[in-house]
C-alpha cells in the first residue's frame, strides 16, 4: 500500500498533539476602549459593511467584503490619514476553511496608530489592485501572486517577482512541499543541462539526517579522519602544513611555530 | 576542464540592444562588482539618461517564510540572522519582539536583558552604517574610505564576537531575553571603542562632506518628495531624508528607548547628500545611546531570561538541578511552545528602516504564517520610480545610497 | 574514472593523499605553477552573507592582497571563482555561464555551507551545493567562515596548484 500523504497540507506536523489541551485565544478587546479607533470605526462603518472589528494587541482589526477594498483604502488614506501601507499579503487557510485570508497592514504617522484590514476569498478568486491608492502595493501584489497564485485585477505588471519566470507551482501554498515538487527539484539541471543529465548528476541529497552506509565506521571520528572508504585508524589526522616541506621560493615561510599571537588587539 | 555540454544558448539572441526609437536596453546583471548582492536592473537608456528601469529580484530567494511554517519558533531564530546579514541582531530582535508580543511576555523581560539588547542593537546599527558608508563610497569612487570603515567595523565586530562568539550571524537575542551575560572586559572595551569612534566619524566626514567630487555626485541625485516616500512605503533614513520625522524608537518606543536621551536627525533636502549626512549623524547618536547604557547596566540586577515556564526555558543552573525545569526544557526543545491563537505585527527600527514581523499563529508549535516586512524590499520597488531621469553614473549612486541588502529583499 | 580527476556532484577530491598524478613535475612545471599560485585573481562572486566575510578578508585587517590576489570583476580576467553565499535556482544558470566564460586554467573555491551543500536552506529554491553545476576544488565549511578560514583555503589551493602539472592535456571540446 502506498504511504498516506496529506495532499492538502504538505508541511511538517508536530508529532505530538495533546488531545485535551485547548489553546487560548489572544484577547479581542472592544473597539470603544480606544477613542481614536472608535472614531475611525464609526466613520468607516457608516460607509462600508464591516462584519467584525476588534482591537488585538493594540491594533485595530477590521474584516470587510472583498469588493470594497479599493474604496476602503481611499477613505483610509484621504480622510483618516492612514497614509502608509506597511505590508500586504495572504495566508493559506485552504485546508481548514477552504479560503485565503488577505490582510493589509496600515500605519498612520500623525495618529501613531496601526490597523489591519482583512478579508477572505476562495481559491480562484481575484482581488482588486490598490496600486492607484498606494504605489507600494505594486510589488506586494506581485509577490502575493507569485507565492499564492492570487491574481490582482488591473495590476500594471502581473508577473512573477521572486521565483523564475518559468517556475511551475506557487510555493507558499500549504500543498506545496518545502523541498519542492519534481519540477522544482530538477529545475536547475533541466534548464542548464537538459533532462538527460538528471542521471549523471543524481538527485539532491535532502535528508538532513543521512549517514553514508559505507562510512559508518568513520562516523564521528573527529581528529582521526581517513580517506573515503578506507579502514579507520587511531592515528591523529595529519592536516599538513600550510606550505610544502621545503618552503616555496621567494615566499615567506608560514609554519605553526613562527606564528605570533597578540595579547591585545591593535 | 573540459567544457560540459549544456543547453544555455548565448544570451544576446534574446535581447534587443537598440530599438526603433534609438533607446538602448542595458542589463545591469545579477552579478556586479558593486557589492550589493544580486540586483538585476533592466535599464532603458536614451543616450546616457535612464528612461525606464525595471528591477528584477529573487536571485537570493531561499524560502525563509516557508521554512518558518515547518520549524518551531526557537529553531527559526538563526534563520532570521541571514535576512539582513549585516546587522543580524536587529533581525533577531524584531522576531523576538513579535513573538513576545504574541505571548504577551513583554513586561516579564528582565531589565538587564533589555539593556544588553539595546547595546547589541546600537552596536549593530553602527556596524550596518559603517558597512553602508564603505560600500557606497567604494561604488562612487572613494576607495580608501572602504578600508577605513572596515577597520572600524572590525573593532565593533570584535565586541560582538566577545559577546556571542560570531562575527556575522549572531543569534544573540532570543525569545524571552538574551542567553548570555556580558563578559568581564566587555564594558571596558566598549568604552574604549565609543570614546575613540567619534574621532573616526570626524575623519570620514573630513574626507567626504566638503569634498567637491562627493558633493557633485550626491547632491540633486535621487530626489524623493515626502508624499512619494510615503506612497512607496519607504521608512528609515530614506523617509527621514525627505523631511518626514518618523522613527519607531521615538514614536512607538519599545524596550528601554523611552528612557534614553537621543535625537533623531531629519533632513530637508530630499536628495542623497541629505541621507548621507543623516547616516553620519545617526552613528553619533548611537554612540550617545551606548554611553548611556553603560551606567544603566552597572546598576541593573542580574537576570537574563523571562520567567515564563510555559513558553521560555529556565536558566542552565535550574535545568541542571531542578527536575521540573528539565522536563519543561525537554518539552520546549523537542515539541516547541504553543502560543495562543491570533496574529500580531511588530515593527522595529532596524538600521535599514521599518522591519516588521507578521505572525499568524493557530496554536501549533509552528507558526501558520510568518511574513517579514523587509524595508529593502520596498526601497527596491522605489527604484522604478526614482531612476528615470538620472544618468547611468547616478544609478550606482542611488542604489548604494538606498542601503539595500538582498538577504532581506528575497528572504 | 582517472586518478586525480574531479567529477561533478560525486566527490572525488582527496586532500589527505598526495595528488596521485602519474606525471613527474619538471622545472618548467614548477616555475609556471609557482607563478600561477602566487597571483591568483579571484572573481567577485559574492552572493549572500559569506560575501561580507570575503570583503572583510580583502579589507584592512585580513589583507587578501598579500597573497597576490586582486579581485577582478570580469570572468575573462579571473583565475579563481570564490562562490560565497547561497546559490538559488534562479541564479544557477548565471553561475554556469560565468564559469564557462572564465579562461583556463581555472579553479573554484566553494565558501560557506550554502555553497557546499545548500546549508541550512533545505528548501525548494536553493541549489543543494554548487558542485551540482560546476566542479569545485576546495570546500570551505562555516556559516559564515571566518576570514582566516578563507585565507587557509587559498593557501591550500596554492599548495594544490603547485602539485599539478602545468600543461594539462586538454580534451577536445565539443560545443553543443
Amino acid at each position: 500500500m502506498r504511504a498516506y500523504s496529506n495532499k492538502k497540507n504538505a508541511q511538517a506536523k508536530p508529532y505530538f498533539t495533546d488531545r485535551f489541551y485547548t489553546v487560548p485565544q489572544i484577547p479581542k478587546e472592544d473597539v470603544s476602549s480606544d477613542e481614536i479607533f472608535a472614531a475611525d470605526l464609526e466613520l468607516l462603518s457608516s460607509k462600508f459593511e464591516i462584519s467584525d472589528s476588534f482591537i488585538q494587541r493594540g491594533q485595530l482589526v477590521m474584516i470587510i467584503k472583498p469588493s470594497d477594498i479599493v474604496a476602503f483604502m481611499k477613505v483610509l488614506k484621504d480622510e483618516l490619514e492612514y497614509t502608509f501601507l506597511s505590508e500586504m499579503s495572504a495566508s493559506d487557510f485552504l485546508e481548514k476553511d477552504g479560503e485565503f485570508e488577505i490582510f493589509y497592514q496600515m500605519l498612520s504617522l500623525k495618529k501613531r496608530k496601526r490597523l489591519r484590514v482583512k478579508y477572505r476569498i476562495t481559491q480562484g478568486d481575484a482581488v482588486d489592485t490598490i496600486t492607484d491608492v498606494f504605489k507600494s502595493a505594486d510589488w506586494a501584489e506581485r509577490e502575493m501572486y507569485d507565492m499564492f497564485g492570487i491574481v490582482a485585477n488591473n495590476h500594471p505588471y502581473m508577473k512573477r517577482l521572486i521565483m523564475p519566470d518559468d517556475w511551475s507551482g506557487h510555493p507558499l501554498l500549504k500543498s506545496y512541499p518545502l523541498i519542492g515538487d519534481e519540477a522544482g527539484q530538477w529545475y536547475e539541471i533541466d534548464t542548464i543541462f537538459g533532462k538527460e543529465y538528471r542521471e549523471v548528476v543524481g538527485p539532491e541529497i535532502r535528508d538532513t539526517k543521512r549517514v553514508d552506509p559505507k562510512d559508518t565506521k568513520n562516523f564521528a571520528r573527529v581528529g582521526h579522519e581517513v580517506g573515503y572508504g578506507e579502514k579507520p585508524s587511531n592515528k591523529p589526522t595529519d592536516f599538513g602544513e600550510f606550505q610544502e616541506e621545503g618552503g616555496v621560493p621567494l615566499i615567506t615561510r608560514f609554519t605553526k611555530d613562527n606564528q605570533k599571537t597578540l595579547s591585545r588587539r591593535k | 576542464m573540459q567544457q560540459t555540454p549544456n543547453r544555455l544558448s548565448p544570451f544576446y539572441e534574446n535581447l534587443v540592444f537598440e530599438r526603433d526609437d534609438n533607446m538602448m536596453i542595458v542589463n545591469f546583471g545579477p552579478q556586479h562588482p558593486s557589492a550589493h548582492g544580486q540586483l538585476r536592473l533592466i535599464l532603458e537608456l536614451d543616450g546616457e539618461q535612464v528612461v525606464k528601469a525595471v528591477p528584477d529580484v529573487g536571485y537570493l530567494h531561499r524560502g525563509m517564510e516557508k521554512m518558518a511554517e515547518n520549524m518551531i519558533y526557537n529553531e527559526y531564530l538563526p534563520t532570521t540572522d541571514r535576512m539582513d546579514y549585516i546587522a543580524a541582531a536587529s533581525n533577531n530582535y524584531g522576531f523576538a519582539l513579535a513573538v513576545e508580543r504574541l505571548l504577551d511576555i513583554e513586561k516579564e523581560i528582565p531589565r538587564r536583558a533589555e539593556i544588553i539588547r539595546v547595546m547589541l542593537l546600537e552596536l549593530n546599527r553602527i556596524i550596518s552604517h559603517l558597512f553602508w558608508l564603505a560600500t557606497h563610497a567604494l561604488d562612487v569612487g572613494a576607495m580608501s574610505v572602504f578600508l577605513f570603515c572596515f577597520r572600524e567595523r572590525e573593532f565593533a565586530m570584535d565586541l560582538m564576537e566577545d559577546y556571542c562568539g560570531a562575527r556575522l550571524t549572531h543569534s544573540a537575542i532570543r525569545i524571552g531575553g538574551v542567553p548570555l551575560d556580558l563578559p568581564s572586559d566587555f564594558i571596558d572595551n566598549l568604552y574604549a571603542f565609543i570614546t575613540k569612534f567619534p574621532n573616526d566619524i570626524k575623519d570620514y566626514e573630513g574626507l567626504l562632506t566638503e569634498n567637491r567630487i562627493w558633493k557633485m555626485r550626491l547632491e540633486e541625485v535621487g530626489n524623493l518628495t515626502p508624499e512619494d516616500a510615503l506612497n512607496w512605503g519607504c521608512s528609515g533614513v530614506t523617509l527621514r531624508g525627505s523631511g518626514v520625522a518618523w522613527d519607531i524608537r521615538k514614536e512607538e518606543p519599545y524596550s528601554i528607548y523611552d528612557e534614553l536621551d537621543f535625537e533623531v536627525p531629519v533632513a530637508d533636502k530630499n536628495d542623497s547628500y541629505g541621507r548621507y549626512k543623516l547616516y553620519m549623524e545617526e552613528m553619533r547618536q548611537s554612540v550617545k545611546i551606548l554611553h548611556q547604557t553603560i551606567p544603566l547596566y552597572k546598576e541593573s540586577e542580574p537576570g537574563l531570561m523571562a520567567k515564563v515556564p510555559q513558553y521560555v526555558s529556565a536558566t542552565k543552573e535550574e535545568i541542571m538541578t531542578d527536575n521540573f525545569a528539565l522536563m519543561q526544557h525537554f518539552v520546549l526543545v523537542t515539541q516547541g511552545m504553543r502560543p495562543p491563537v491570533g496574529e500580531v505585527y511588530a515593527a522595529t527600527e532596524s538600521p535599514k528602516g521599518e522591519l516588521g514581523f507578521y505572525i499568524n499563529s493557530q496554536g501549533e508549535p509552528y507558526p501558520h504564517r510568518l511574513k517579514v516586512r523587509a524595508p529593502s524590499f520596498w526601497h527596491t520597488s522605489l527604484l522604478q520610480h526614482m531612476l528615470p531621469g538620472h544618468y547611468l553614473a547616478d544609478v550606482v549612486t542611488i542604489i548604494g545610497n538606498l542601503n539595500i541588502v538582498f538577504g532581506e529583499i528575497d528572504r | 574514472m582517472e586518478e586525480g580527476s574531479i567529477r561533478m556532484a560525486q566527490h572525488q577530491v582527496r586532500y589527505l593523499q598526495d595528488g596521485g598524478l602519474p606525471v613527474a613535475l619538471t622545472t618548467v612545471d614548477k616555475l609556471v605553477q609557482w607563478g600561477r599560485s602566487n597571483s591568483l585573481w579571484p572573481l567577485t562572486y559574492g552572493l549572500a552573507c559569506c560575501a561580507i566575510e570575503m570583503m572583510a578578508t580583502g579589507a584592512s585587517r585580513y589583507d587578501f592582497d598579500r597573497f597576490g590576489t586582486i579581485f577582478r570583476a570580469s570572468p575573462r580576467q579571473a583565475d579563481v571563482m570564490v562562490v560565497a553565499g547561497t546559490l538559488t535556482k534562479k541564479h544557477a544558470q548565471f553561475l554556469k555561464r560565468l564559469y564557462d566564460q572564465m579562461t583556463e586554467p581555472k579553479w573554484v573555491i566553494s565558501m560557506g555551507s550554502c555553497a557546499n551543500t545548500g546549508g541550512m536552506f533545505n528548501t525548494y529554491a536553493t541549489v543543494q551545493g554548487v558542485d551540482r553545476i560546476i566542479p569545485v576544488d576546495i570546500y570551505l565549511p562555516g556559516c559564515a567562515p571566518r576570514p582566516e578560514t578563507l585565507q587557509y583555503a587559498l593557501m591550500m589551493l596554492q599548495k594544490k596548484i603547485r602539485r599539478e602539472s602545468a600543461f594539462q592535456k586538454l580534451k577536445p571540446k565539443r560545443l553543443v
